[in-house]
């Protein structure tokens, strides 16, 4: 199981290390030193690297890297997503996971790491039942526990630890009972020079945020469950109503939670909410190059498609670039030769472009890579796939909820190929 | 680190106070004396305080260990979080101070009776941590009592020290009956205990190979299952794992279990899913594949596994290691699913390469336009590994998916106009391979290449140039002063591209001999005289000794047709595949090594098989498994004649890594000339005496060393076959035929091992076979080619094969053959070289016949025509042979000779001494005559053959001493 941690900051110090076994010394990071100098790229470093008598395992979030230690065969998929667990409890206790946050908080970090792990063996992983065992650090609880000399770590056995449902802790009150509910889908899309689609897919989540009182029973249900055929759960979801009648039905966790992702493939047709035209030319023996950039919207159900971003990594031959932009602003970085244009929205009636010329090293020759595009977008009030919740109910307790539900759709990794 | 600790604080405008970060200040006197006092403080809070900046000293790898004795005061107390922290810092240095440690045993004991469940636990996970002999023996009873706490939270806590203790102590654990209390607690009412105990249980089993720990049967099974419900993600993958490692007795067991199995699909936690994914792959083996249900399981499988493409790289990486795995056992799971694994742009270059092996994986027909476009989108990106990947998988494309090949050929080209270097040499590379699977059709890009000789650095793309060149050197009109320029810097290049040069250069010799002579002088000395590479001496001395003595046996062997390259590349062989299958998700199916091969403490681990399907008789349907897998249905290739095994031999390393290799050369009298030619070889060099007849006298001369080893081993070697088999076959008047052999084991078939023999039964000349496949797909599509042989041997009909053979199954066939087939003479003289072919591969292997096989019927010569043809046949062609220990009278054996087609003309008795004049007729009318002398009493007859065709005495007197002596 897992043997140690090693958190490493992007400069390649070694700033925090936690043993739940036997101690482990430090140098064994050398051999991930040794592929991270050998990685062009930061995130380009093997997640699972093989020592004479370890293996390393580890994910990068936040510029941090998360390099677990283990000796026997431990499954990788485990380690990594225990991991992406680690990273994702010190966001929820520190707002940010930052180098300078898991230091400020140095003891809480020991204490949840060596809550969430024993002897390498997953122990509480749940935010609801971590964060009763150690409540989350806050300005007010540091002065509180300061002057009154109280303590942060909880006395108690969390209440559900090992109750039927370990996600929820009994006895939730809340003045103001309200549920919401975000559909959140992103569409990662590869787009060709002739502007058709060669893949694209839809990745949906619904995050909810629950704060209701008691133990509430809530079923949601939608006008269109047929598009959620590849659906992963929160384990609160009663898998076997789904399977039957294509109802979620759950008693949530308290406060925040995903409670399904879903993904919808490439056989299904996706619809494309925006469109671009470009022309990004460099004539053989001149050391100019055209740069004509336009976008504009299609498929967007009459909604609008807002805070658009466009990168593009420029071939390494191009020195600096002259381009106007009809809206928003644009940097083109000289050293990373990375093109970035703030576009914002897009108004239908008048297409957003960028447009000049770009300059090549004199003498260089015509570059033979083409630059990829690189588009993010927003529509809000919309889910792209069509999926609609058509309603939600609460069993079990008496009060009436507030509810709600939000769509929006985002680009993921949307490229388009030139 | 003081001074980056300082830093933190100053930059720190406010709130410094507030965060833990101050922990890191020290004063200017020491920081140890310091905290000492601080410790031993009567406050409280000034305790607690002390204690984390200990801590945070720790966390950042600071040796604090001096202040044990002041940290361990501060255990006794009733503030949990202090109690917590002291814990925390017992864990880490009461390895060092294992005299200290001891004082906190007391109060270990005492916490593990708290009546705050919170406080047992804790107490019972800390004691585990400490790994000190002394200590471990008082926390036996703690120990035991937890284990039958009450509060499940302490059991299941208690059951994870377990394997603490076992890791410390295992034979303590033993003897404290601790493993057996950890069985029970399988049992538990509490899913999340059950979780544990299997986890612990896992754990302590892994380094006790052999235990019988996890002892499944069904009730427990049953246990599992109900416990994978409810218990946590982490739970449930232990639990999982621990399934997967069951074999259900029989297929409704198997599909009851996947039937609950297959709701973890649709978890959140990846691992869970992969590991349910392991789970179904195995026990879907033994489901009928004629069943609704797996076809239904099929389809399930594939969406969790492209969901999996989408979380995060590092997720993605172990996915697609994975999904290589399964992609190349069940290809029709993620047939339609292509699109998944193109790759963006900005995905991190291991997800690429991954993606890409996984796109060629599944490129068939259907896909291969799609395929191209994006593979040669990726071949214009910016990193160079993905670049020349993307390249090479062109090539791949061009040789798994016929269709495309022209295709990518002319894309291939393309890319070489670019001249971006590394592309055109990855692309030469591939063009070689591409060549030696569809000769004679693209040879008109050579030109092209050629252009490109100079650019070339790399020293494979230099040996596929030079290899090109030599092999195609009659179409090159430059070819001599294309390979002299590669000569002048001979000894700088590498092995490969020397050993290549050198074949190259013997090559445009032999085609073209007038204008190269000088050439092919220098390349020989330089590679004799001036390497000290044993492998290019050996094989420049070779060439030297083959030339010099025959040329034109140097052109059959050096010039020699080659086999076809194999179009599936690269596939792990199927019983790693197997076992590897066992082990998704787990580091050896992300290294595609079976575990024992690495991971320490490993040791002994079982190999774990897949369970053979069930309906393994003919309830089993053919899947379509030919076309899933993507293997067009080509002809079967040429067989390799005689002189391309000898060829590639030489040729070794000219085989490109994309390849299969040289098809098993089982051929052992062709080695043994080889080798000969090389001891002899060294004489011709010093003007030595080996005749004209070159590599065929060689192999001739070696014959009679090679053939007892191949052809007596089942004799002697198969006894016990001999006497099970010897009441029906050896009758005195059937026709002998020897027992089975295995000709191809499973290793070399990828699966399928045949054994087999000669018969002639009733006039009929007939070959027995028998298939046995020992992969774990169903086998279609055989047939069977020989290649020309000594007397024309050749099918009657096609191989009748009917139904598919499935996993293990075991099928006999016999073939019936004739004699009309194409004629070529083979060393030795009865060597048949055989292909068969299914739906996986094309398999060679040759295997010898008794020659008695095509003695006729009708060999009974008259008395005055035998008398006559004795003399007319010279003396020299007379061979005498040995057979002893043979205990039979005159009649018996002249009995048993008939029964094998060798006729009896005239029996002479002189001085006691039995004189048997014999005759037979080979299929092809050579006549061979015999004089077969017994004498009473003496196990040893003596046999003399004369026959107008002298090569066959050998074999004829093996047939003699094999019918005899059955």
């Amino acid at each position: 199981m897992i043997h140690s941690l090693f958190l490493i900051n992007a400069s390649g110090d070694i700033f925090l290390e936690k043993h739940w076994k036997s101690v482990v010394s430090r140098s064994v990071c050398d051999y991930f030193f040794e592929a991270q100098e050998r990685a062009t790229e930061p995130e380009n470093v093997p997640p699972v690297i093989s020592t004479p008598h370890h293996y390393l395992i580890s994910v990068l979030r936040h510029r941090i890297y998360f390099v677990a230690v283990i000796q026997s065969e431990v499954p990788p998929l485990f380690v990594i997503e225990f991991l992406h667990r680690v990273v994702d409890t010190f966001q929820d206790y520190f707002g940010v996971c930052t180098e300078a946050a898991i230091k400020d908080n140095v003891v809480v970090v020991y204490e949840l790491l060596e809550e969430m792990l024993d002897n390498g063996f997953p122990l509480a992983t749940e935010s609801n039942i971590l964060k009763e065992l150690i409540k989350p650090p806050t300005i007010l609880r540091t002065m509180v526990n300061t002057i009154t000399g109280s303590t942060n770590v909880g006395e108690q056995l969390p209440t559900g630890q090992l109750s039927v449902v370990p996600w929820r802790r009994t006895g939730v009150k809340y003045t103001n009972n309200e549920a919401y509910f975000d559909v959140v889908e992103e569409i990662d899309a590869i787009i060709d020079k002739s502007g058709s689609t060669i893949t694209a897919e839809i990745q949906g989540v619904i995050d909810a945020c629950v704060k209701l009182t008691g133990m509430p029973d809530l079923t949601l249900s939608f006008m269109n469950p047929r598009l959620l055929d590849d659906v992963s759960f929160h384990p609160c979801v009663r898998f076997k109503r789904w399977e039957a009648e294509r109802i979620l039905s759950f008693i949530p966790p308290d406060g925040n939670f995903r409670l399904l992702s879903y993904h919808v493939s490439s056989q299904n047709l996706v619809a494309i909410p925006v469109y671009v035209k470009h022309n990004i030319t460099f004539r053989e023996g001149s050391s100019q190059g055209r740069f004509d950039l336009t976008l504009g919207p299609k498929q967007t159900m009459g909604k609008a498609v807002e805070s658009v971003l466009v990168s593009s990594q420029l071939p390494r031959g191009v020195l600096n670039a002259n381009l106007n932009p009809s809206q928003g602003t644009y940097t083109f970085d000289p050293v990373t030769k990375l093109l970035t244009w703030d576009v914002g929205k897009i108004n239908p009636q008048k297409l957003p472009s960028l447009k000049g010329t770009m300059n090549l090293q004199a003498g260089a020759s015509k570059p033979d890579e083409n630059p990829t595009i690189n588009i993010q977008f927003k529509i809000q009030q919309m889910a792209i796939s069509g999926l609609k919740v058509n309603r939600l109910d609460m069993y079990g307790e008496k009060y009436k909820p507030f509810k709600g539900i939000k769509y929006m759709t985002k680009a993921g990794k949307f490229q388009v190929r030139t | 680190m003081q001074e980056w600790a300082n830093q933190l604080c100053e930059n720190r405008q406010f709130g410094s106070k507030m965060t833990d970060s101050k922990y890191f200040t020290t004063t200017k006197k020491g920081e140890i004396f310091e905290l000492k006092a601080e410790l031993n403080s009567d406050k409280k809070e000034k305790k607690k305080e002390a204690v984390k900046k200990v801590i945070a000293s720790m966390t950042v790898g600071k040796d604090v260990s001096a202040l044990f004795p002041d940290v361990v005061n501060c255990m006794q107390t009733d503030n949990l979080e202090l109690k917590k922290l002291v814990y925390l810092y017992l864990m880490n240095y009461a390895k060092s101070q294992p005299d200290m440690a001891i004082m906190a045993v007391n109060t270990f004991v005492k916490d593990c009776e708290d009546p705050n469940p919170l406080i047992r636990a804790l107490a019972v996970r800390t004691m585990g941590c400490i790994r000190v002999d002394k200590i471990t023996e008082y926390l036996c009873e703690p120990l035991r009592k937890c284990l039958k706490d009450e509060d499940p939270y302490v059991r299941k806590t208690a059951a994870v020290c377990v394997a603490k203790l076992h890791d410390i102590n295992a034979q303590l654990v033993e003897d404290q009956g601790f493993l057996d209390t950890l069985k029970d607690l399988i049992s538990d009412s509490n899913p999340m205990v059950v979780a544990n105990a299997v986890a612990a249980l896992s754990e302590i089993a892994e380094s006790h190979p052999n235990s019988n720990l996890m002892d499944l049967n069904p009730q427990t099974i049953n246990k599992l299952l109900t416990a994978l419900n409810e218990c946590t993600e982490w739970g449930q993958i232990f639990i999982l794992d621990c399934l997967a490692n069951y074999t259900p007795r029989d297929d409704r067991e198997s599909q009851s279990i996947c039937e609950r199995v297959t709701p973890r699909l649709s978890h959140a936690n990846s691992a869970v899913v992969l590991s349910a994914v392991k789970v179904l792959m195995k026990f879907m083996e033994m489901l009928p594949k004629d069943l609704d249900y797996y076809g239904t399981l099929l389809k399930k499988l594939a969406p969790p596994l492209v969901t999996l493409l989408s979380a995060e790289p590092e997720l993605q990486y172990v996915a697609l290691r994975n999904i290589n795995l399964i992609v190349q056992r069940r290809p029709e799971i993620l047939k339609h699913e292509m699109k998944v694994f193109f790759v963006k742009y900005n995905d991190p270059i291991y997800v690429k390469l991954e993606k890409l092996d996984i796109m060629i994986r599944l490129a068939s027909q259907a896909n291969i336009a799609q395929v191209l476009a994006e593979l040669k989108e990726y071949a214009t990106e910016v990193d160079v590994d993905f670049v020349r990947k993307a390249v090479r998988a062109i090539g791949r494309c061009a040789i798994k998916v016929e269709q495309s090949a022209e295709r990518c050929v002319s894309t291939l080209l393309d890319l070489i106009q670019t001249k971006v270097n590394y592309v055109v040499q990855e692309a030469i590379v591939v063009i070689k391979d591409i060549f030696r699977k569809y000769p004679n059709k693209y040879e008109s890009v050579i030109a092209t290449l050629c252009e490109n000789l100079d650019s070339l650095d790399e020293p494979e793309a230099r040996a596929a140039m030079i290899w090109i060149v030599g092999e195609y050197a009659e179409r090159i009109d430059n070819a001599d002063e294309l390979l002299e320029s590669f000569l002048e810097g001979f000894h700088d290049e590498s092995t490969q591209v020397q050993l290549q040069l050198l074949t190259a250069i013997v090559k445009l010799f032999l085609k073209k001999p007038t204008e190269t002579q000088e050439l092919v002088q220098q390349v020989l000395s330089l590679a004799t005289q001036d390497s000290d590479n044993p492998d290019l001496r050996d094989r420049g001395y070779i060439y030297w000794r083959l030339l010099s003595t025959d040329p034109v046996a140097a052109k059959e062997v050096v010039l020699a047709e080659k086999p076809l390259i194999s179009e599936e590349t690269d596939l792990i062989e199927p019983t790693l595949l197997e076992e590897l299958i066992c082990h998704i998700g787990t580091l050896a199916s992300v290294y595609h090594k079976p575990p024992s091969a690495f991971v320490e403490g490993s040791r002994g681990v079982q190999h774990k098989r897949l369970p053979g399907s069930a309906g393994s008789g003919e309830s089993v349907e053919s899947p379509d498994t030919s076309s899933a897998a993507g293997i067009s249905d080509a002809p079967p290739a040429v067989i390799p004649s005689q002189g391309d095994l000898l060829g590639d031999l030489l040729n070794l390393d000219v085989t490109p890594p994309a390849t299969t290799g040289p098809p098993p050369a089982a051929n052992s009298g062709v080695q043994m000339g080889a080798m000969d030619l090389l001891g002899g070889g060294l004489d011709s060099l010093l003007g030595g005496d080996l005749g004209g007849s070159s590599a065929m006298g060689a192999g001739f001369g070696a014959a009679p060393a090679a053939m007892p080893a191949s052809f007596s081993a089942p004799v002697s070697g198969g006894l016990d076959d001999l006497f099970d088999l010897g009441g029906g076959v050896g009758m005195p008047m059937g026709a002998f035929s020897p027992p089975k052999t295995v000709w191809l084991p499973a290793m070399k078939g990828k699966g399928l091992e045949i054994s087999g023999t000669f018969a002639r039964r009733a006039g009929v000349f007939q070959m027995e076979l028998t298939l046995m496949n020992k992969a774990m797909s169903v086998m279609t599509d055989f047939a069977i080619q020989f290649n020309r042989n000594s007397f024309g041997i050749a099918p009657a009909g096609p191989l009748q094969v009917l139904t598919p053979l499935s996993p293990n199954q075991t099928i006999e066939v016999t073939l019936p053959l004739n004699t009309v087939g194409p004629v070529m003479k083979m060393d030795p003289l009865n060597n048949l070289q055989v292909a068969v072919k299914n739906n996986i591969d094309v398999f060679y292997f040759s295997c010898q016949y008794p020659i008695s096989m095509l003695f006729v019927e009708d060999g009974k010569m008259e008395r005055q025509v035998f008398l006559a043809t004795w003399k007319d046949i010279p003396n020299d062609n007379e061979s005498q042979f040995q057979i002893k220990d043979c205990h039979l009278s005159s009649d018996a054996a002249s009995n048993k000779l008939q029964g094998s087609n060798i006729f009896t003309i005239a029996k002479r008795t002189v001085d006691g001494q039995d004189m048997l004049y014999q005759s037979m007729k080979l299929t092809n009318g050579i006549w061979v005559l015999a004089e077969l002398r017994l004498q009473a009493g003496n196990p040893n007859y003596t046999v003399s053959l004369k026959c107008r065709a002298p090569e066959v005495s050998q074999c004829v007197f093996q047939s003699y001493e094999a019918v005899l002596k059955n």
